[in-house]
C-alpha cells in the first residue's frame, strides 16, 4: 500500500497495463505531449512513445469511433474525452456504435475499449463545463460505467475496465483527482465491476450514493451519528453492472434509504434505484425511499449559487431525517 | 479507345465479375419481391444500379482489407462472400442470418470475410474504418480498410474529422464513394457547396480520383490502384464512383424527385448489359455462357428465399443475448 492521489492511481492503473499488455494504446486531446488536461496520463508518452500514446485532433465523435474500429481490429484503446460535456458530440458512436456493435452483428465481435472521461460540477465553470451526465449512460443498455470515488478504486476499476470485453464508459470526478488514500502497490489488484462496496455499515438508513456522493454520503454519516441516526453508506462503484443486491439486502435491513446523485432529479439514475428498492423492500420498508439529486437547472457560475444546485452533506443529512421521521405503525 | 478487357483480367475473372454483378442484381429484385409481399420489412435499401462499383471495388482489393458499409450494403456483403441464403435469412429476421436476425438489412456483418459492417447511421462508419486501419497498422499487418459511403455522408463531420485524421496519422484507409447523386431525396448540389466530390479532399492532402461508376472494369483498376499506393505509402486515397440507383432511396420512396428522361439515361448505361456485350464482341463469352450465368444465379437466390422461408425465428430468449460478453 502506498498513499497516493486518485489521479495518480489512475495513472498507475494505465502504465500498469500498458506495460502487460501492448495492446493497450491511448489517445484523445493533449493526452500525450501535454500529458492529459487534468494530467491523468502524465508520463505515458514517455515512457511509451508515440505508437502507444497518441494526441488526436478535436474530434470527439471520432475519437471515439476510431476506438470502436481498434477494438474491433483486436487492440485495447483507452481514449479520453477531456470531460464529459463533451461526450455530448460523442454520443452517436458511444450509443448508436459502441453500444450496439455487438448485438447488431448477432455476437460476431466485442469491444474491448474504454472512453475515460471527467465529469461533475462544482468548479465554477459554469453551465457547459459542469455536467453529470451518467443517467445518460447508464438509461443505454451495451455499455459498462465505472464511476469510481476512492483512489484504490481509481485503480482497481481502471485496471478491470481495461481488461474487460466490454466497452466501458469510465467516469472520474473532477473534484477528487486531488483526493488521497491508501492504494495497493499489487500489478494484479483489481476491482471486479458490479460489487458495490459497503463504505460504512448501519442500522437505521441505507445510503446509496457514487463518487464525490459517496464521501458527502460519509460526512452526512458522520452528523448524523452524533444525532443518533446510523447510517449504511453504500458506494455503487459501477453504474453498470449494478449491485442491485447490496442495496437491496441493505435496504431490507434497515428499512430506510436514501439515493444520492449528482445528476438531475429529473429522470436521473435515482429514480430508478428507488424503484428498485421499492418494488423489492416494500414489504419491509418503514419509509418512502428519499432522494438527494443535482436541481434541475443549468448549472450557474457563482459560486454561491453553484453550491446550491450540487448536493451537499447538509441536503443529504435533511433527507435522511426526512425519513427518519416515518414511524413504524 | 477502351482497353480490350483481356488485357485487364483473364476469362475466368472477367466472368466472375459479370457473375457478381447479375447475382446481386436478382438478389437485390428479389429482396424488392420479399419486401411487397411482407416477408422483409423494415427499411430496404436496395443497390440496383450500382453493381459495377461493389463489384469492381472488392475485386481491387484482398481478401484480408476489412471492407465497412453503409445500410446500402447487400452487394458488399454477397460480393465479398458472404452467403446469399444467410444475408436474405437476415433480411428476413432469421436466427439462421449473418447476425442472428439481430442486425437486418441495414446491418450485416461477417467478420469471417472482414466485413466489418454495414452502419444505418449516416457517416458512421468513417471512424470505424480510420480504427480498424490503425489497428491494421499498429501489428504491422498487411492490410487496408476499404470504407463504401454515399454522396450525402460527405456531409457529416465525421467525414472531415475522419479524413483529417487518416492523412495526420497516415493510416491506409481508402474512401470509396458512391455519388448516385442523391441522399433520399436531395440531389448532390443542394447539398454540398462543391459537388465534384472528389475535390473535397485537397483540403486534407489526400490524393482522389473521379471513376465511372458504371464501368466496373474502370472501377476494378481505379480500386486495384488506389489500393497498392494505400498499402505502399501507408496514407489514405479517395476515389468517387460515379453511378446511379435504378430505384428509389428504399422501398418507401417512389422516387418522385427525379425525372423520366433522367432515370431512362442512366437505365441505358446499366452496367450489366453494358458489360456483357463486351464481353461478347471481344469474344470472352458466348450467349449461351451468359444465360447459364444467369440462371444460376437466379436458382441461388431461389434457394436463399426458400432458405429464409423455411428458417425458423430467433428464439425469445435472444434478446437477452450477446449485449455484454
Ligand atoms: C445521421 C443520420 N442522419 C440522417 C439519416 C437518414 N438517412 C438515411 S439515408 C440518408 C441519405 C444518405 O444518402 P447517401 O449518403 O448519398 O447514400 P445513398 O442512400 O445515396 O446510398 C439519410 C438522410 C441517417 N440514417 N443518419
Amino acid at each position: 500500500m502506498s498513499e497516493m492521489t486518485y489521479r495518480d492511481a489512475l495513472n498507475l492503473a494505465m502504465k500498469e497495463e500498458m506495460r502487460r499488455d501492448p495492446s493497450v494504446v491511448v489517445w484523445g486531446e493533449d493526452v500525450a505531449l501535454y500529458e492529459g488536461s487534468f494530467k491523468v496520463t502524465r508520463g505515458l508518452l514517455a515512457e511509451f512513445g508515440e505508437q502507444r500514446v497518441l494526441d488526436t485532433p478535436i474530434s470527439e465523435n471520432t475519437i471515439v469511433g476510431v476506438a470502436v474500429g481498434a477494438a474491433m481490429g483486436g487492440l485495447r484503446p483507452v481514449a479520453e474525452l477531456m470531460t464529459v460535456n463533451f461526450a455530448l458530440l460523442a454520443m452517436d458512436q458511444i450509443i448508436n456504435h459502441m453500444a450496439k456493435i455487438r448485438f447488431m452483428f448477432g455476437g460476431q465481435t466485442f469491444l474491448p475499449m474504454v472512453v475515460r472521461m471527467p465529469g461533475g460540477g462544482g468548479s465554477q465553470l459554469g453551465a457547459q463545463h459542469s455536467q453529470s451526465l451518467e443517467s445518460y449512460f447508464m438509461h443505454c443498455p451495451g455499455l459498462r460505467i465505472a464511476y469510481p470515488t476512492t483512489p484504490a478504486d481509481a485503480k482497481g476499476l481502471l485496471k478491470s475496465a481495461i481488461r474487460d470485453n466490454n466497452p466501458v464508459i469510465f467516469l472520474e470526478h473532477e473534484l477528487l483527482y486531488n483526493s488521497k488514500g491508501e492504494v495497493p502497490e499489487d500489478p494484479e489488484y483489481l476491482v471486479p465491476f458490479g460489487k458495490a462496496s459497503v463504505m460504512r455499515e448501519g442500522t437505521d438508513v441505507t445510503i446509496v450514493a457514487y463518487a464525490r456522493m459517496s464521501l458527502l454520503a460519509l460526512q452526512a454519516a458522520d452528523v448524523l451519528e452524533k444525532e443518533g441516526v446510523s447510517c449504511e453508506v453504500i458506494d455503487l462503484r459501477t453504474l453498470n453492472p449494478l449491485d442491485t443486491e447490496t442495496f437491496l439486502a441493505s435496504a431490507r435491513r434497515t428499512g430506510r434509504a436514501v439515493v444520492v446523485e449528482e445528476c438531475w432529479r429529473t429522470a436521473g439514475l435515482g429514480g430508478d434505484i428507488a424503484h428498485r428498492i421499492h418494488e423489492a423492500c416494500f414489504d419491509t420498508l418503514l419509509a418512502p425511499v428519499g432522494r438527494v439529486a443535482g436541481l434541475d437547472v443549468p448549472m450557474p457560475y457563482s459560486r454561491e449559487i453553484e453550491k446550491l444546485c450540487i448536493p451537499r452533506v447538509e441536503t443529504i443529512t435533511q433527507a435522511v431525517k426526512g425519513v427518519m421521521q416515518w414511524q413504524p405503525t | 479507345m477502351e482497353t480490350k478487357l483481356r488485357a485487364v483480367l483473364p476469362d475466368n475473372e472477367l466472368l466472375r465479375l459479370h457473375e457478381q454483378m447479375l447475382l446481386s442484381r436478382e438478389f437485390e429484385e428479389s429482396c424488392a419481391e420479399q419486401y411487397t409481399k411482407g416477408h422483409i420489412t423494415g427499411f430496404l435499401h436496395l443497390y440496383s444500379g450500382q453493381e459495377a462499383v461493389a463489384v469492381g471495388a472488392t475485386a481491387g482489393l484482398h481478401l484480408d482489407d476489412y471492407i465497412l458499409s453503409a445500410y446500402r450494403e447487400h452487394a458488399q456483403a454477397i460480393v465479398r462472400g458472404a452467403e446469399p441464403r444467410r444475408v436474405m435469412a437476415e433480411l428476413f429476421g432469421k436466427a439462421t442470418g449473418v447476425c442472428k436476425g439481430k442486425g437486418g438489412s441495414m446491418h450485416l456483418f461477417d467478420p469471417s470475410l472482414n466485413f466489418m459492417g454495414g452502419y444505418a447511421i449516416v457517416g458512421g462508419q468513417f471512424p470505424v474504418a480510420v480504427g480498424l486501419a490503425f489497428s491494421a497498422k499498429y501489428r504491422g499487418e498487411d492490410r487496408i480498410a476499404a470504407c463504401f459511403f454515399g454522396d450525402g455522408a460527405v456531409n457529416q463531420g465525421t467525414f472531415h474529422e475522419s479524413l483529417n485524421w487518416a492523412r495526420l496519422w497516415e493510416l491506409p484507409v481508402l474512401f470509396i464513394c458512391e455519388n448516385n447523386f442523391y441522399g433520399i431525396g436531395t440531389e448532390v448540389h443542394r447539398s454540398s457547396a462543391l459537388s465534384s466530390i472528389h475535390r473535397r479532399t485537397c483540403g486534407y492532402d489526400i490524393p482522389s480520383e473521379k471513376v465511372d461508376g458504371m464501368d466496373v472494369i474502370a472501377v476494378y483498376k481505379a480500386v486495384k490502384y488506389a489500393a497498392e499506393k494505400v498499402r505502399e505509402t501507408g496514407r489514405p486515397h479517395f476515389i468517387e464512383a460515379v453511378t446511379y440507383r435504378f430505384r428509389g432511396h428504399s422501398m418507401a420512396d417512389p422516387a418522385k424527385y427525379r425525372s423520366a428522361a433522367e432515370h431512362e439515361m442512366w437505365k441505358a448505361r446499366d452496367p450489366i448489359p453494358a458489360f456483357a456485350k463486351r464481353l461478347l464482341e471481344e469474344g470472352i463469352a458466348t450467349q449461351a455462357q451468359l444465360d447459364a450465368i444467369l440462371a444460376k444465379a437466379q436458382a441461388t437466390v431461389a434457394d436463399a428465399v426458400r432458405f429464409a422461408e423455411e428458417s425458423p425465428w430467433p428464439d425469445a430468449s435472444a434478446v437477452w443475448e450477446d449485449i455484454y460478453v
